[in-house]
């Protein structure tokens, strides 16, 4: 009798592992390709490329620090936003909010997550940023001025219109891996603090914050990865300059603006392969970025699966 | 003030004394340390518990028996009202400690819950050290002091006869001890901040012979100072280790009463065929 195993099963699997293998490919793929096109840039520049503060496609000298400075000062001012915001969400949610409020809400924040980024771009352009500039900057130059950060002309659009709006953007993500995490607390380390007389605050703060630091912190790299890649919206509203200015208010550029706004116009060999480094440069920071998140993610849904019943959860 | 009250007991108080108290105490109604009176609980629409009455006596074990799902545990549940995390939980009726409503309107749960510890059927170690876990209660309140936390903490780890096994590895973390280990340790966390009665829900169930046989010594122990619920699906550890037991069935008190009176001639012949392995 022929067996079932043979025939059928094995063309499946066969197929199955084919599919499996694009994606690997695809990856090794834009690896190479990114490299290899960006050949020209490393030889003509090698590490100066990462310390020049020109860009300059007129004589073709080409320097990438004002774009890494802009991406990394938005992300991080993304992160001081929207951390607070995103995991005080998820405490909330998890732990005190009504039955019917957690579910609305989580579905609320599920759907700003599925906004398309071109749209939050608009929303800023014609709401953010008016405001910005007649109420928000005033407000933080009056008060704040003293600080470097939020000195100089107001123009409305620059890196703080771009973090806020970033913000906007990864506090979904936050919340919803947040409060994920904090569900695979188990309760019984929850009713164990209550039985101690513990308040709720002391409990959140004591075990769940405890036991869900690592996935939470998951959480917010991944959100950073994000807010390192994010091209439209932030392309829309950061003014879009070569400068390193200590200032918030200040236009700004960022790695994935930069190549958005230029390729097209990218004439010259080295202009093109100088764009192209500075994609690779942020290929590899965002992979690096989510590896250490899914690393931390995973240990914590690890460590808390031995010994309960709680499977990790996929993200 | 809770936190000098806890000093108060851990501290200044005689042993001698307080077990003289409880060699002494008589059957008056002043002494009884638990009422519970006309009690109906409901989990939404679902009755779970109808209509119990019982006096707990001070200093002594109690014992709740019953099959599954009896409604022994949400009854347990009770006395530091640990059922108010659950949605739609409802009770009517009334549960008196020394006399004091604990459902009542001034009640403070913190409070209740440092006066009523509890144990659970799984140990529940956090991710400290020994020392942090036992600790705990105490920070909580508030207690800054080095010297009185580690004094707390080792008259708490002596009294949950866990001492000379850790007294060495304070450092060490909870989750590095034995499953018997840890629910010593689970013990001397609830015994550090003074309770004056602890509830134990299945304490041995996830246990080896051996150590539930070293937890039901220590409970014998412990009834010298604390007034011990215990609720088990072992009748035999029942029988071994509580001065007075109830049955419970379908969320009724069946039958309530001297342990060995329960186990020998029970009023009740469902208390009977219970206690006698007929069903359940």
């Amino acid at each position: 009798m022929k067996s079932r195993k043979d025939g059928g099963d094995r063309l499946f699997q066969a197929a199955m592992m084919g599919f499996a293998l694009i994606i690997v490919l695809l990856i090794v793929g834009i690896i190479t390709e990114l490299t290899r096109s960006s050949m020209l840039s490393i030889k003509h520049f090698g590490f100066s490329f990462f310390t020049g503060m020109t860009w300059d496609p007129v004589f073709e000298n080409f320097g990438a620090l004002p774009f890494i400075y802009g991406t990394l000062v938005t992300s991080l001012v993304a992160l001081l936003i929207a951390v607070p915001i995103g995991v005080g969400t998820a405490i909330y949610l998890a732990e005190y909010a009504p039955p019917f409020l957690r579910k609305s809400m989580s579905l609320l924040v599920d759907l700003l997550a599925a906004i398309p980024s071109v749209v939050y771009g608009l929303w800023a352009i014609f709401e953010l940023v008016p405001l910005m500039r007649t109420n928000i900057q005033p407000f933080l130059g009056k008060y704040l001025g003293f600080l470097p950060f939020f000195q100089g002309p107001n123009y409305g659009v620059g890196m703080l219109a771009a973090s806020l709006v970033l913000a906007i953007m990864i506090v979904p993500f936050i919340i919803s891996i947040s409060r994920e995490v904090i569900m695979t607390v188990p309760h019984v380390y929850k009713e164990a603090a209550y039985a101690l007389g513990s308040t709720r605050w002391e409990a959140v703060r004591s075990i769940i914050l405890s036991y869900g630091k690592t996935g939470i912190l998951g959480g917010v790299i991944l959100a950073l990865g994000r807010a390192i890649g994010e091209t439209m919206a932030v392309t829309m509203i950061i003014g879009n300059n070569v400068t390193i200015s200590p200032s918030l208010f200040s236009p700004g550029y960022t790695l994935a603006s930069v190549i958005a706004n230029e390729f097209t116009e990218a004439t010259g060999n080295l202009y093109l392969s100088a764009l192209i480094e500075m994609g690779l440069v942020l290929f590899i920071v965002s992979i690096i970025v989510n590896m250490i998140a899914r690393m931390l993610i995973w240990s914590v849904t690890q460590k808390q699966s031995t010994g309960t019943t709680l499977k990790p959860r996929a993200l | 003030m809770p936190i000098e009250e806890v000093m108060e007991r851990q501290l200044e108080i005689n042993p001698q004394a307080v077990s003289k108290t409880g060699e002494s105490q008589g059957l008056t109604q002043e002494e009884i340390k638990i009422s519970v009176k006309n009690l109906h609980f409901y989990y939404g629409k679902h009755k779970a518990l109808e209509n119990i009455s019982m006096d707990l006596r001070p200093k002594k074990v109690t014992a709740l028996i019953g099959p599954s799902g009896c409604g022994k545990s949400t009854f347990l549940r009770l006395f530091n009202r640990m059922n108010d995390l659950i949605p739609h939980a409802r009770i009517e009726g009334a549960i008196r400690i020394d006399g004091k409503d604990i459902y009542g309107k001034d009640t403070d749960v913190v409070e209740l819950r440092r006066k009523v510890g509890m144990v659970f059927q799984k140990s529940t170690p956090f991710t400290k050290s020994i020392f942090d876990n036992v600790a705990y209660g105490l920070k909580i309140l508030g207690l800054r002091d080095k010297e009185i936390i580690h004094q707390i903490v080792e008259k708490s780890l002596r009294g949950a006869a866990l001492w000379d096994e850790v007294k060495d590895n304070l450092s060490k973390s909870a989750l590095q001890l034995s499953g018997g280990q840890q629910q010593r340790l689970c013990i001397a966390r609830a015994l550090a901040v003074g309770p004056e009665v602890l509830l134990m829900d299945e304490p041995c169930s996830a246990l080896d012979p051996t150590a539930t046989a070293r937890i039901e010594e220590l409970i014998f122990e412990l009834k010298k100072q604390y007034t011990i619920v215990i609720v088990t699906h072992n009748m035999q550890q029942a029988a071994r280790v509580s001065d007075e037991t109830g049955f419970l069935f379908l969320g009724k008190l069946i039958e309530f009463g001297n342990t060995d009176k329960i186990f020998t001639k029970p009023d009740n012949p469902m208390t009977e065929s219970y206690v006698t392995g007929r069903f359940g």
